[in-house]
């Protein structure tokens, strides 16, 4: 049978959400014959549609629909409705992007093991370690074409970089360079060469950069096996007295209720979506809703370490002219607890335009100190800090009862406290930051603090053990055979690194691991 | 133009030589307020003149930048200007004036130092007239496309093929 498919069609897999988990998904199961109907909130955004305008942008894909938060973060102070910065779109996130495609380090998939006893934090090691992700990160990084790694260049430095680059040559750093980035470094492959054009966040318009939304997506829908239906919103799993997910009920396009049947429901949308689905989806028989008998739906929220340092200088830097985030130092990725916590960071370039500037650099701020910052934009340089932040049972997406979306569904509350770990990362991070634009002369410098999380993590863990999460090995749920987590709200621990390529080599291995239990009528 | 009487029985005269006093380069009328230079005039519908020249005073008190023309401070809140807005912005700019006062001044205008007029704000910045104020602010001016060149960024690039061939490395002092 060959896509459109039948809403009565219980053969099919049912994939929620078509960002780098979800649309990774969907196009390696229709690649491997597997019919799939995926699901996607959004609607279609090709790079055509893109817009080279940061507000105009964020109108057009981000996912705005009504959430809240609570916890010391200062996220719920400064944007108290918007805990994320996140895509609705096909391709979801991966439309939004920077590109920033590095492996966990090894020591990463084992950070109980690795960090010991962290008090406060829910260290769990990872069922898989580096060995067995070697090759699945290989097949990742050929699929979003990678810079340095097979045989693909690095890009060019732009001058955001340059500046990044003395400063951390200065400083003594070593791991130093442009990047390892999902966008095209040269002419001779099936996208487009990096025009340097900046707008990384707001779509790539020369499609240079990988998309699922523009990549996997049409890709499996060539193959007649895919079929994509963009602005469903799903509304809960069914499941049947055997306790196993039998369809999907979704909002369409048209705002009315469908109920597509479903073999096996693979969840993608994101780990603040996909746990309030699971616990939307509650039921007598699952009063606490879908795979949660351990309690762990929901839990363990990770968002990263993040914060940013810009500075001014004497002289023009322009930064964002070109890719906006290839340049990064990894020399403090390692773990080393003489700095006073345990884990490690990166240092990434960034640059925003003015107007996200005024929005990120001080949030609430005004007077001369930050406007005089700002009457120096043209001579500003920027970077990104991402590092392990420490999982926290108490750090969690629960159901908000008194706030609904605009289809009646109760929202997410996002409840999050930063550890002292992450307080003391930031803190080091923010010195060093700092200290590499010092190095370069810089003339003021300013520790920004987080904006809207892009890198949510947690919240339905993988785990050896039902009592300690939500998935197991492959993303199956200890408690639903045929319902399986597809995105980044699998990952048990953060480690320090962007994380899209993980989210995509686990797509791939889930894909091949369903297929294979679909052809041999286990599922 | 003649003579024009405001509200308070103000001469377009006094007004006029009341808001270049603050720093503030209005012609304030009844109903319409105009920059000397000609740069941008505009009319109130709704909000009194006075009113307004306050409340363009307090947005660039908020976030000055001495190189950007009034006209962008104009564009940035002249959206307050309407039947729903306005109730709140004559109640939040009449309780500026009263803190004004308090500081032994006639009225937020009649301040002379920028920084007389940021202690008043500050002792309101938790108010919810000067949040909603400076929240509309951030993109209500700077996401002006005309105030961008002022700050030198050069906005959408895929027009010009990007910068690959546009300098995004000439930087040329490190």
């Amino acid at each position: 049978m060959t896509a459109p498919f039948d809403l009565t069609d219980d053969s099919v897999v049912v994939v929620i959400g078509t960002g780098a988990g979800g649309g990774v998904l969907a196009n390696e199961l229709a690649q491997k014959g597997v019919s799939v109907v995926a699901l996607e909130a959004g609607g279609r955004h090709l790079p055509e549609d893109f817009v080279n305008d940061e507000w105009a942008s964020f109108g057009q894909l981000a996912w705005v629909d009504p959430r809240t938060t609570s916890g010391d973060w200062r996220v719920a102070k400064d944007f108290s409705g918007l805990p994320a910065w996140i895509v609705k779109s096909v391709g979801g996130t991966t439309q939004h992007w920077a590109g920033a495609s590095l492996r966990f380090q090894d020591h990463e998939w084992k950070a109980a093991t690795t960090y010991g006893n962290v008090q406060g934090a829910s260290l769990l090691d990872w069922p898989i370690d580096a060995a067995e992700m070697a090759p699945w990160y290989s097949k990742a990084e050929d699929k979003l074409g990678v810079t340095r790694t097979g045989d693909r260049p690095g890009l060019p430095g732009n001058n955001n970089y340059k500046v990044f680059e003395k400063g951390a040559k200065a400083l003594g750093y070593e791991q130093v360079h442009t990047g390892r980035m999902a966008i095209n470094s040269d002419d001779n492959r099936d996208r487009a060469m990096c025009q340097q054009t900046g707008f990384c966040f707001q779509g790539c318009k020369w499609g240079a950069k990988w998309s699922a939304g523009y990549v996997d997506i049409p890709e499996g829908e060539a193959t007649g096996n895919l079929e994509v239906r963009s602005q469903s919103h799903v509304a809960r799993i069914l499941h049947n007295d055997a306790g196993k997910v039998t369809g999907v009920e979704y909002f369409d396009s048209d705002g009315n209720l469908q109920m597509q049947k479903a073999r096996v429901v693979c969840v993608a949308g994101n780990s603040f979506e996909s746990p309030r689905m699971l616990l939307n989806s509650a039921s007598s028989m699952f009063p606490d809703g879908l795979a949660n008998s351990s309690g762990q739906v929901g839990r363990n929220y990770m968002r990263h370490m993040t914060g940013s340092v810009y500075a001014t200088f004497d002289k023009p830097v322009k930064m964002w002219r070109g890719t906006t985030m290839a340049g990064i130092i990894q020399d403090e990725s390692r773990h080393d607890p003489s700095r006073g916590f345990v884990g490690g960071y990166e240092l990434e370039t960034l640059a925003l335009g003015l107007p996200f500037m005024a929005a990120f650099l001080d949030p609430g701020a005004w007077g001369r100190e930050f406007t005089s910052a700002l009457d120096a934009y043209e001579n500003m340089a920027g970077m990104w800090i991402v590092g392990e932040d420490m999982p926290q049972e108490t750090n969690r997406v629960t159901l908000n009862h008194d706030v609904t979306d605009q289809y009646g569904l109760p929202v997410v509350n996002v409840h999050f406290d930063d550890h002292p770990n992450d307080i003391a990362m930031r803190n080091h991070a923010y010195q060093q930051g700092q200290a590499v634009y010092d190095a370069v002369g810089a003339t003021r410098t300013f520790p920004t603090p987080p904006y809207p999380s892009t890198h949510n993590l947690g919240t339905n863990r993988m785990s050896a053990n039902a009592r300690d999460g939500v998935v197991n090995k492959w993303g199956q749920t200890h408690d639903i055979e045929n319902l399986f987590i597809s995105d980044g709200s699998q990952f048990t621990t953060g480690a320090a690194e962007n994380p899209t390529l993980t989210i995509v080599a686990l797509a791939i291995r889930q894909a091949d691991h369903l297929a294979s239990e679909l052809s041999k009528g286990n599922l | 133009m003649g003579t024009i009487t405001d509200p308070k029985g103000l001469t377009r005269r006094q007004l006029l030589s009341r808001s270049t006093a603050a720093g503030a380069s209005f012609v304030v009328g009844a109903g319409f307020l105009a920059a000397p230079n000609a740069a941008w005039a505009m009319e109130t519908t709704v909000l009194k003149p006075e009113t307004f020249a306050t409340l363009v005073q307090m947005a660039r008190d908020i976030y000055p930048h001495d190189k950007v023309g009034d006209e962008f401070y104009v564009m940035a809140v002249k959206g307050y200007d309407t039947a729903d807005a306005a109730p709140g912005i004559e109640a939040g700019i009449a309780a500026l004036d009263a803190a004004a006062q308090g500081h032994g001044f006639g009225g937020y205008l009649d301040t002379g130092w920028e920084r007389d007029r940021v202690d008043i704000l500050r002792g309101m910045e938790n108010s919810a007239f000067f949040q909603q104020i400076r929240g509309g602010l951030v993109t209500g001016l700077y996401n002006q496309k005309a105030v961008w060149p002022i700050f030198g960024y050069e906005g959408s690039s895929f027009e010009f093929g990007g910068y690959i061939d546009r300098g995004f490395d000439d930087i040329n002092w490190l």
